[in-house]
């Protein structure tokens, strides 16, 4: 026999069910008078640094259904590449700007959120990641949130040197990790199943 | 610690892999909604990066006064909602067993009856004009959140031929990392339909199952008043960082 390690099993996950949204959002469903607004609606506040964007797209299932009762969350550096976190310890992030969103899908599966474009950020081993989006995915029939990420389809230099572009490209799974930046729109569908299958991680 | 004192760098520390054997798999046919949602293909692994070791935070002045009370922050003035009143209090803790400050924990449910507020909810039982069917805390230094409600009902959904869910409440938690992010589903001590439920039989270990189920906590239970149920939640440790005091970028 040994010591014991003391360490506890992490919480199993469980679906959000399909009334997530009156949970996370529920002035979005007509629930209003309790929060003055839902989480997550608001990322940038006048005098945000940086380039102002709108990420939008479509979450569609593996019979090409739109999953119009998810909610998706984003978390994102500032224009500077710094983290609104107190996890945070390299510099102080733009205080006009959250890094955090959450929108539920409306019934074409369709979300949207009017952000800034992050800077790159430091990766593992001293490279540089590209600059990148994290999405969360959780919704009926999800059992387990879905973690990915969107990069910039304007950032192709930087793209090729990201190391997590890297892992997905001899998969040839890459492009279904780009956003397609079309003027201040960047256009980023995820496809939980099927021949695009977006890459999900394990991180 | 003193930093000065410390030969530890300032630095958010990466997260152990997650033991995906103990959370439920993607594909569950015996859950339906799974067949078309659940991915196919494996999913690429790396270890948590500033992207993941970081993740927003909420002051404790987000919360309005009644944002953990479910019995009263939908009921109009002097009301309160129907059913069997409860508390439901616990920790937030990580896997090394540290209370996890001043994160979010967010709750949903369905009313006594099993009926949620829901536009897309048909089941025949009544809403409760008194009860809204969500909350939310912010655990404080100790990792501690505590919310009333009124215990859900049991309610019927379309799967099987005759599925139900088990009484349960559904919980959102944030930690300090976005890699922590966790959405889980609370269970009743001494329920006999847990056995039966399709989603909790997604999981296919018991004592995941039993980490779900809250014990009934009757030292906490306010005479007079309501029952407590007591449900700690464990998000993902940080690991410890030896020999990780090289340059991440800067
Ligand atoms: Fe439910």
């Amino acid at each position: 026999m040994v010591q014991a390690l003391n360490q506890f099993k992490e919480t199993p996950s469980q679906t959000a069910g399909p009334y997530v949204h009156i949970g996370a959002v529920p002035n979005f469903c007509g629930i209003t008078g309790v929060y003055p607004e839902d989480l997550g609606k608001t990322m940038v506040s006048d005098g945000v640094r940086g380039e102002r964007i709108t990420v939008t797209g479509r979450v569609i299932d593996g019979g090409g259904n739109p999953v119009g009762d998810c909610v998706v969350e984003i978390w994102q550096a500032d224009a500077g590449g710094i983290f609104n976190s107190p996890e945070e310890h390299r510099a102080g992030a733009d205080p006009y700007f959250t890094g955090f969103g959450r929108c539920p899908a409306d019934t074409d599966g369709r979300y949207s959120f009017e952000t800034i474009k992050p800077g790159p950020v430091p990766g593992p081993g001293g490279a540089t990641m590209a600059p990148h989006i994290t999405f969360w995915i959780v919704a009926r029939g999800i059992n387990i949130g879905l973690h990915t990420r969107m990069y910039f389809s304007d950032e192709e230099t930087a793209n090729a040197q990201d190391p997590v572009l890297a892992m997905a490209r001899p998969l040839g799974r890459e492009a279904t990790l780009i956003g397609k930046r079309e003027g201040d729109t960047v256009r980023f569908d995820i496809h939980l199943q099927g021949e695009n299958e977006t890459v999900f991680f394990d991180v | 610690m003193n930093e000065t004192l410390s030969n530890r760098r300032k630095e958010a520390a990466p997260f152990p892999a997650r033991d995906r054997n103990w959370h439920p798999a993607a594909d569950t046919p015996g859950y339906k909604s799974t067949v078309l949602r659940a991915p196919k293909k494996a999913l690429i692994a790396f270890e948590s990066t500033l992207s993941e070791k970081t993740g927003p935070a909420f002051g404790h002045n987000m919360l309005g006064e009644l944002d953990n009370d479910l019995i009263h922050n939908f009921a109009k003035a002097g009301g309160s909602a129907i059913g069997e009143r409860i508390v439901v209090h616990g920790r937030v803790l990580d896997e090394m067993g540290r209370p996890v400050p001043d994160v979010l924990v967010e709750y949903w449910q369905a009313n006594a009856g099993g009926r949620y507020r829901h536009k897309k909810e048909s089941y025949i039982a009544p809403l409760d004009p008194n009860f809204g069917g969500f909350g939310r805390s912010i655990t404080d230094r100790e990792g501690y959140y505590y919310f009333r409600t009124i215990k859900p009902g049991p309610y019927p959904w379309p799967n099987g031929v005759n599925d139900w869910r088990p009484a349960h409440i559904h919980f959102s938690v944030f930690g300090s990392g976005f890699a922590q992010r966790l959405i889980t589903q609370m269970y009743f001590e001494g329920d006999p339909m847990v056995a039966k439920c399709p989603i909790l039989n997604t999981i296919s270990d018991k004592r995941a199952v039993e980490q779900l189920t809250a014990p009934l906590d009757w030292a906490n239970s306010i005479p007079m008043d309501s029952l407590a149920y007591k449900f700690d939640i464990v998000l993902r440790g940080r690991r410890s960082t030896f020999f990780e005091n090289r340059a991440e970028g800067n």
